[in-house]
């Protein structure tokens, strides 16, 4: 029994995980058909890095003024962020990228005076995918903030501080370290919804695989070389979230 | 204004409604002179936790006046943070704020709000730690502390502000018993100094030894108020009776 424990309590999954990817890594960069494949495919990773890293930034932005937004009591605010909310997460994530870069960027353009075309497709998949990543985020700040006992909003504003005062130094701090892990889980969710950004000719390793696979005919090449890729990137990130999020634990009491 | 009166704290014909039909207040007057304390004493959900709420505007009035120090309290006033500033308050949780150490604790509204330099209000932060007997634990944080230790914190924290009044929300009701005396012991010295306090507390021994009077309410009324001599051995309302006769048996 207690060995059965013990074997329990190894994570056999990520071992596979890994010696698979390590195998596939192998085979790739040792097969001259995947490696032909690979070394076109690579050239994507700086488009799927740059849009999700800068997309990421801006949703947080977004995420936490919404989810003020959210527990704000003044009415219009916090319906501006409600009706947000509601919209964007009722929306497939493709519709509203199409919808954003082909539909909403060129409207707001417009109403600034810029020609639509020019502004290029790199930029409206980062707008899309922050706008609609902003709107998941805005309720992980809400239910953060929302988990900060009442007695610590009441005990800054009974020493004097204003609202946004107790909220900047003693309830977002709190906060925000409640909600790093989901954060973290978005970044990687973001990282495998940037692939929707291939839709708009964005020459991401998705847009570079489909065009590899189309022009040569290697679809298992291409399409594992890219699964692979994302598979490395995403358990990186997924071991480091959760690296963090029991550091924080330990950190807690 | 009401310069002419001594009070520091006057509450007039105070209601406060929770909710449609849950009245926690009944019409309550009080007046609290400066440098007094008054003890409110009575059993749960009679409103005194309320009343105190009142008097700093984490509660609004559902009708009535308060006043404090000559400012009355109303939900337009823009001046409601710089009252607050002067009225320190200890709640019965403590509500330490836990990411930051106990003198993180109490620096931060001096800053924020006195807007007083880091130096300066830590120097006063640590003569605070000092009169509360806890200057040892200056750095360490909420969650390291006992119970006894964080109300001290959070009573040096409000006392750093320079408050004209305290306000006491069943401090040691939190507390287990042997760190009861310790915070005590502190809100005595506090009383002795000549500060102003309003104190919501089961401890009788407090009441007797520090009030200068003792408020008893029931139903989200004052029943009845006088000295502590009075209340405790010459109690006039019957349900007063009744309180003491419960609470002191044993």
């Amino acid at each position: 029994m207690k060995i059965l424990d013990r074997l329990n309590r190894i994570p056999w999954w990520l071992f596979a995980i890994i010696f698979a990817l390590l195998a596939a890594f192998y085979f790739v960069l040792t097969t001259q058909s995947f490696r032909a494949s690979f070394d076109f495919i690579i050239r994507g990773i700086s488009i799927t890095v740059q849009t999700t890293v800068y997309a990421y930034g801006i949703a947080l932005v977004i995420g936490l003024v919404m989810g003020l937004g959210r527990v704000s009591r003044n009415p219009v605010f916090s319906n501006i962020a409600r009706f947000y909310v509601e919209v964007v997460r009722g929306i497939p994530m493709l519709v509203l990228i199409f919808y954003i870069s082909f539909v909403a960027v060129v409207d707001v353009a417009g109403l600034l005076g810029i020609e639509g075309r020019d502004i290029p497709m790199n930029l409206r998949a980062i707008i899309a995918l922050a706008v609609a990543y902003g709107a998941f985020m805005a309720e992980i700040f809400r239910a953060g903030i929302q988990s900060i006992d009442r007695g610590q909003m009441e005990a800054a504003r009974s020493l004097g501080m204003s609202y946004s005062n107790a909220m900047r130094y003693v309830i977002l701090p709190q906060a925000i370290r409640n909600v790093l892990p989901a954060l973290g889980n978005d970044f990687v969710a973001m990282l495998k919804d940037s692939s929707l950004v291939s839709v708009l000719a964005v020459r991401d390793i998705t847009q570079v695989a489909r065009l590899h696979a189309g022009s040569t005919f290697r679809f298992r090449e291409a399409y594992t070389v890219l699964a692979v890729l994302y598979l490395s990137m995403t358990l990186v990130l997924s071991a480091l979230v959760q690296w963090l999020e029991r550091r924080l634990h330990a950190g807690r009491k | 204004m009401r310069a002419a009166s001594k009070a520091i704290i006057e509450v007039k014909d105070l209601y406060k409604t929770f909710g449609k039909d849950i009245e926690a207040l009944r019409g309550v007057n009080l007046s609290v002179e400066r440098g007094k304390v008054v003890v409110i004493v009575g059993p749960s959900g009679s409103g005194k936790s309320t009343l105190l709420r009142c008097i700093n505007h984490l509660e609004v009035e559902t009708s009535g006046e308060v006043w404090v120090d000559g400012k009355q309290l109303n939900e337009k006033n823009k001046d409601i943070n710089e009252i607050r500033a002067e009225i320190g308050m200890v709640f019965q949780l403590f509500n330490l704020f836990p990411h930051l150490t106990a003198l993180g604790n109490i620096v931060l509204a001096q800053r924020v709000v006195r807007g007083r330099s880091k130096a300066e209000a830590e120097e006063i932060g640590m003569q605070q730690l000092k009169r509360v007997g806890i200057a040892e634990k200056a750095h360490s944080f909420p969650a390291q502390l006992s119970g006894g230790q964080q109300q001290r914190v959070a009573i040096a924290r409000a006392l750093a502000m320079n408050p004209k009044i305290m306000l006491f929300d069943e401090p040691t009701s939190a507390l287990d018993p042997e760190m009861i005396k310790e915070v005590l012991d502190v809100m005595l010295d506090l009383a002795k100094e000549g500060m102003t306090m309003v104190v919501v507390t089961h401890e009788m021994g407090f009441a007797r030894a520090a009030a200068d009077e003792v408020i008893f309410m029931d139903e989200g009324l004052i029943v009845e108020h006088g000295p502590p001599q009075q209340i405790f051995n010459n109690p006039k309302q019957d349900r007063t009776k009744l309180f003491l006769s419960q609470i002191l048996q044993h």
